[in-house]
């Protein structure tokens, strides 16, 4: 098409990946003029290091990380802006069969309740440490991942303590099954469809879910270099109408087999449909219980779900300066708020910015109030959050 | 003047690549190199030899959490910066380009570690030189096969001689501005579609 607009985005093969590739496959982009060129990649460091040097335009990125650049706190920073959200929750937990048949006699439910996991999780732990055998090992995708934090703050809410009691890998997602498998981790917390795979081989069993632990909360975002977003406004303004578009497409269960389908090739997720079908419909196996739909488990759309929200990026930094990766600070706090762009959205989608400025609240199950302009004194409410004389 | 004191480590999953980076560096007076082929237990490899310098490659799945290990060890006063000099604009390109990534433990003077990557980016580079030149000469080996093929189908089909059937193949690949394998292609496949054999 003449006056097409190329944009090179980089993606990790994952179900939340799915607006980029639905876009690229559906004629959404194309109707916006654009041409989506999509390159799966195999780390988040490649992702992150690939926009920073301009190798691509935007990626699929973990809500933190774009924080993390911009507040120069990984290896090659680069200033970023999250002006779109890829959507809300689809992560969850999974352990061995092993760790699940020591949850399940220690009273674990086959429900994904946090609470009651968490206890029964927290019983095995210290049977595990009285007995005299190695800590748990848990795999998160990245340091800098909603994951890591959802699942320190899970462990720490149940009396683990995560510097002491369990120990932590990093896994890229598409091989977390496997070390599972081969017994080298014991659980971890990805997005789908890898709890599926796992749970599916029968190699794992899932335990609890974001949705449980913190209900509609921001999971990936679309990253870019802040100096690309203004470089290419008009660019960025039809890729977020185009997304918009593939959000709402993606959203409607009548559109899950074909977008399965899709996301299946070997090129993006190479996984079989019916391992991604689970996870689109929010249908997962919890504990020894047979496929249930969860509530909220997964959204595109719904929800404004692309709205990419300030409030829950607060409470991200808040976890990063939790366990030790940044320092509280007014200008830390000013950087983080200025990474989300919920006003870009809204303008390129014809909404009113002062109405969706991503202030949606944080609350988490564990009930503590969480204010976005205190954060000091939330952290001192935190169990097992950072000491000095440990980092 | 090379400094033979640095402890490097190589991670590649491509043994022969790796094997170029460590003679590379050999070469260069680097007398403490260990190179990492495997994923498991790289992390605990990583902790044993305590490098001043990695060099990894780019498509390594293990990126994310090596760098996850620096906030780790970050606490032992050993904190890595990727690349030598993050104002170094064009080497930290020319090495994403070539496919490698590197982390320096920070403190480093920027000209103790310079030639270690301009040496990885340029051995990276003719690495890939070299693998493309390969699959140019294979392809180039298989393209003739092709045309042998279709020569001899058209020698047998027709009762023509060998130069003969090719100039046949090339007339017809100018005549249709093809190149001459593909003409080859299709004679071998309409040959095969025709025969019912597998040709």
């Amino acid at each position: 098409m003449s006056g097409s607009v190329t944009v090179r985005a980089g993606f990790i093969p994952l179900i939340d990946a799915a607006l980029l590739i639905a876009a690229a496959e559906k004629g959404f982009a194309a109707r916006e003029g654009l041409e989506l060129v999509l390159q799966r990649e195999t780390s988040w460091a490649n992702i992150r290091d690939r926009v920073a040097i301009g190798h691509f335009d935007v990626a699929h990125m973990l809500a933190p990380l774009p924080v993390a650049a911009s507040l120069g706190l990984v290896p090659l920073p680069v200033p970023m802006i999250a002006p779109y959200a890829l959507g809300l929750g689809g992560n969850a937990v999974t352990v061995s069969r092993a760790l699940w048949e020591a949850l399940e006699a220690a009273g674990a439910p086959s429900t994904g309740d946090p609470a009651a996991t968490g206890a029964a999780l927290a019983a095995v732990v210290s049977a595990r440490a009285a007995a005299g055998h190695a800590p748990l090992t848990l795999a998160v995708v990245n340091a800098f991942s909603g994951h890591n934090y959802e699942l320190r703050h899970w462990l720490a809410a149940s009396g683990i303590d995560p510097w002491r009691d369990v120990q932590f890998a990093v896994v890229p997602p598409p091989f977390m099954a496997d070390a599972l498998a081969a017994g080298r981790i014991d659980g971890y917390c990805v997005g789908e469809p890898w709890n599926t795979v796992a749970a599916s081989s029968g190699a794992g069993r899932i335990v609890t879910t974001k949705a449980a632990i913190w209900p509609k909360s921001l999971e990936k975002v679309l990253g870019m270099r802040t100096d690309w977003a203004s470089a290419n406004e008009e660019t960025l303004r039809r890729l977020i109408v185009a997304l918009e578009a593939a959000a709402v497409w993606c959203d409607a269960p009548e559109n899950h087999g074909e977008l399965a389908a899709i996301l299946a090739a070997p090129d993006y997720l190479d996984v079989a449909p019916d391992r991604i079908l689970a996870g689109l419909g929010g249908e997962l196996a919890l504990g020894s219980a047979a496929p249930k739909r969860i509530a909220d488990f997964h959204s595109f759309a719904a929800g404004d779900a692309t709205e990419p929200r300030v409030n829950h990026a607060l409470w991200l930094f808040s976890q990063m300066v939790r366990w030790g990766q940044a320092s509280l600070g007014e200008d830390a706090v000013a950087t983080v708020r200025a990474t989300m762009r919920p006003d870009i959205r809204a303008r390129a989608l014809g909404l009113d910015p002062a109405r969706h400025g991503g202030l949606q609240p944080v609350r988490l199950f564990d009930g503590l109030t969480f204010a976005p302009d205190a954060l000091a004194s939330y952290l001192a409410a935190l169990p097992f959050g950072v000491d000095p004389g440990r980092i | 003047m090379p400094d033979s004191s640095l402890r490097i480590l190589v991670v590649d999953q491509n043994r022969l690549r790796a094997s170029i980076i460590e003679e590379g560096l050999r070469e260069a007076g680097h007398a403490d190199v260990t190179v990492v082929d495997r994923l498991d237990g790289l992390m605990r490899r990583v902790v044993e030899i305590d490098p001043d310098v990695i060099v990894m490659d780019l498509e390594n799945p293990s990126r994310d959490a090596l760098e996850s290990l620096f906030h780790v060890s970050r606490a032992a006063g050993r904190p890595v910066a990727m690349f030598v000099d993050r104002s170094d604009a064009a080497m930290i390109e020319a090495a994403v380009d070539a496919g490698v990534s590197a982390y320096v433990v920070d403190g480093l003077r920027k000209e103790r570690v310079k030639s270690i990557l301009d040496m990885a980016i340029s051995r990276f580079n003719a690495f890939s030189r070299l693998r493309d030149e390969l699959d140019k000469t294979r392809q180039a080996l298989e393209e003739r096969k092709t045309i042998d093929r279709a020569k001899g189908i058209l020698m047998k089909k027709r009762g023509i001689g060998e130069d003969e059937a090719y100039a046949l193949l090339r007339k017809s690949a100018m005549n249709e501005n093809r190149r001459i394998a593909e003409v080859a292609a299709s004679v071998v496949l309409a040959a095969s579609l025709f025969s019912g054999e597998d040709l």
